[in-house]
């Protein structure tokens, strides 16, 4: 076993999973809180992309983009909470499915007619655009450092909120019983609205962070979205906790699957087989997590504590 | 009586596909998700054409129908029915992609439809499932990468790590630089297509193989995402990069917008150049610059030639399009002005033509685009023309 090359991918693994916690989160805290089934998630996530690459583009400096294109990208949820969330609350969660869905080709189509189908390259500053040699041999690119770091302080973060603040103590309580928390004269509208744009700037960063990795680009949302639900189910709609860990477990065996599974699979076939049947197998892996860890827990590993 | 009425009424139902003056040709292309990056230069190569065979091919005036397949082989197959069935197209062509053209290729040969391919070209459509009526502007997937492991025999390179996405074309381009690499291959990922867009796993793996060279193969906004990635990583001196279809000019301005000079002197193997010297391939550049302001992409150059071969399969039979022998025999005569220049087709329909080794540079216009290098092969045929029965 080459232990260099193992902790390279765990830390792979760890930076996928914590890219896919940013988008997670968001969606758990509006799934859980606001009973709201947000197809459209993935496609803030684009939209935060987008603005900051073009930010990028046009002051020169990617750091002073983030930090104004997540106001935006906030902004731009509180806009779709306002005017096309709202409405469907009462509504059944198939109604959630086709609002969020039609929003999700509004979302695609208006981006394609503002920056173009060709995406954008976002270039990085010199000192996050290299490499650092952790130790002998293992070398990993600056910016997923970057990531790595980012995402754990959010998580951080978070966690701070969540657990040691009145709008945490809120959002819990709203993620227990919502009518209770509008019964005792909480102003239920506008929590809602502030976590539909806390999750959009948390999905909005992840986007933002991805795009000088894989570019900005029409569609982007679509791949990442049905891994967050994945993420969310695994770890119990609604449960910050749940997400975190359940984000990590997706990113290391995903990572760890892409990585290790045709040397695995070559022990018992030849290495043409192993190299056809290992892409397929690998490909499933999170959804086969997903399926025997519901049939243990159906309600995921850390469901909330009144549903 | 009864039956000249009934024959007479049948004439004015399809009436669409029998006006006389038109010829109709339908165009499946990838206009919406991130594989329009790609459609939409192929959509200003085949305007570009319509514009300078003044819309008309003969006596004939051209009806062309664009189709988007949405970089599905379900939705391409569904689009390739309706222009068959329900516009009464003469010629379907476009296909970017394998597994599209798979799925859609029956709709349009098993109603006697001329189907041209102006990308894709898997094995199979080269091999077992060749048609006399199937057409091709491009080349055989395979071929590109075969040129790339004899470049890589050449440079005297020993071992290879290769990573392709995992669908018809990933497979024939591995399948191509295995084909003719006389080295030793020490791993092959294959990665999900088209949703994996990060390969740190990937490249981490071909670090740790030790091989002496890398090839990929990623068409579209995936060739931007793996060559920002590969830079990230640095590994451009430990594990020299060779590419097939990957980088191109829908690539290079945006790599030249983020000032991302590590792709300045890359080598990838191709059938034409923008630089290639012929009459035609200046027209079609240098309109197509004047028009877009852009450098035209390989697609597009086999997107304007299929456009142009119609033409002169069209022009051939006078415009009677009933005469389909006649049309099937122009079109394997190649009597077109190819923006590639002269070249043949093998009896599978595929093109025996050159294949250059090609090299990003800045452009005397200060914008990054390739130059030739040097040829490779000249009209090498392809691996499944011995599989092809016609």
């Amino acid at each position: 076993m080459d232990y260099t090359l193992l902790i390279v991918q765990m830390l792979n693994g760890l930076q996928l999973g914590l890219l896919l916690f940013l988008v997670a989160s968001g969606l758990t805290l509006v799934f859980g809180i606001l009973d709201f089934v947000n197809l459209a998630h993935g496609s803030i996530y684009m939209v935060g992309a987008f603005i900051c690459a073009s930010l990028t583009l046009w002051l020169g400096n990617f750091l002073l983009a983030v930090v104004i294109a997540l106001p935006l990208t906030g902004a731009v949820g509180y806009a779709i909470e306002v005017l096309v969330a709202r409405r469907l609350y009462d509504k059944d969660h198939l109604d959630h499915v086709l609002g969020t869905f039609g929003l999700i080709l509004v979302l695609d189509t208006l981006a394609h007619m503002i920056w173009g189908p060709a995406g954008i390259t976002v270039p990085l500053p010199a000192w996050l655009d290299g490499q650092v040699e952790i130790f002998d041999g293992a070398v990993i690119p600056t910016f997923r450092l970057l990531i790595i770091a980012v995402g754990l302080a959010v998580a951080g973060g978070l966690f701070w909120l969540v657990n040691y603040t009145k709008l945490g103590m809120l959002i819990r309580a709203g993620a227990s019983n919502r009518t209770m928390v509008a019964a005792l004269g909480v102003d239920i509208q506008t929590l809602f609205a502030l976590v539909f744009a806390l999750g959009a700037m948390l999905a909005g960063l992840a986007g933002m962070l991805i795009a000088p990795i894989t570019t900005a680009s029409i569609g982007m949302g679509g791949q990442i979205i049905i891994t967050a639900f994945v993420v969310i189910i695994i770890g119990g709609i609604g449960s910050m906790k749940g997400a975190f860990i359940a984000a990590l477990l997706v990113g290391v065996i995903d990572t760890m699957g892409r990585s290790f599974l045709d040397s695995g699979f070559a022990l018992f076939m030849s290495r043409d087989a192993a190299e056809t049947a290992a892409p397929a197998v690998s490909a499933m892996m999170i959804y086969i997590l997903m399926a025997a860890i519901l049939a243990f827990k159906p309600q995921g590993l850390f469901p909330p504590k009144v549903r | 009586m009864k039956k000249f009425w009934g024959a007479a009424l049948g004439a004015l139902m399809v009436s669409g596909a029998l006006q006389a003056g038109e010829v109709k040709i339908g165009f499946v292309s990838t206009l919406s998700t991130g594989g329009a990056v790609i459609g939409n230069d192929i959509k200003k190569a085949v305007d570009l054409a319509m514009e300078h065979i003044g819309g008309k091919m003969g006596d004939l005036d051209v009806n062309l129908m664009y189709s988007d397949d949405g970089f599905k082989p379900e939705t391409g197959k569904q689009v390739t029915d309706k222009l068959v069935k329900q516009d009464g197209v003469d010629f379907v062509a476009g296909y970017i992609w394998s597994h599209v053209l798979l799925a859609s290729r029956k709709s349009a040969l098993d109603n006697g439809k001329f189907l041209i391919s102006t990308n894709a070209g898997p094995g199979p459509v080269a091999g077992k499932l060749c048609n006399k009526n199937f057409f091709t502007t491009s080349w055989q997937n395979d071929q590109g990468p075969e040129a790339m492991g004899e470049v890589l025999n050449q440079k005297g390179v020993k071992s290879l790590y290769i990573i392709a996405p995992n669908y018809a074309a990933g497979k024939g381009m591995v399948a191509g630089v295995k084909r003719t690499f006389k080295g030793e291959v020490l791993g092959t990922d294959m990665t999900k297509w088209p949703t994996q867009l990060d390969f740190s796993a990937e490249l981490a793996k071909a670090k740790a193989s030790g091989a002496e060279g890398l090839f990929v193969f990623y068409p579209g906004k995936a060739g931007g995402a793996f060559m920002k990635q590969y830079q990230q990583s640095g590994l451009k001196s430990s594990l020299p990069l060779y590419t097939a279809f990957t980088i191109d000019a829908l690539s290079l301005p945006k790599f030249q917008a983020a000032g991302f000079t590590d792709v300045i002197g890359s080598q990838f193997t191709g059938h034409w150049d923008p630089n290639l010297d012929n009459a035609q391939n200046k027209r079609f550049v240098a309109d197509f610059k004047a028009k877009y302001g852009s450098y035209p992409s390989p697609y597009a150059a086999q997107s304007y030639d299929s456009i142009f071969l119609i033409k002169s399969a069209v022009e051939a039979v006078n415009g009677n399009l009933e005469d389909k022998d006649g049309i099937r025999a122009a079109l394997e005569a190649v009597n077109y002005p190819s923006v590639r220049g002269k070249y043949t087709l093998n009896t599978n329909h595929i093109p025996m033509q050159p294949w250059y080794l090609r090299e990003v540079v800045v452009g005397d216009d200060g914008v990054w685009t390739t130059k030739i290098v040097k040829t490779i092969h000249e009209g090498r045929a392809d691996n499944y023309a011995k599989d092809c029965k016609m």
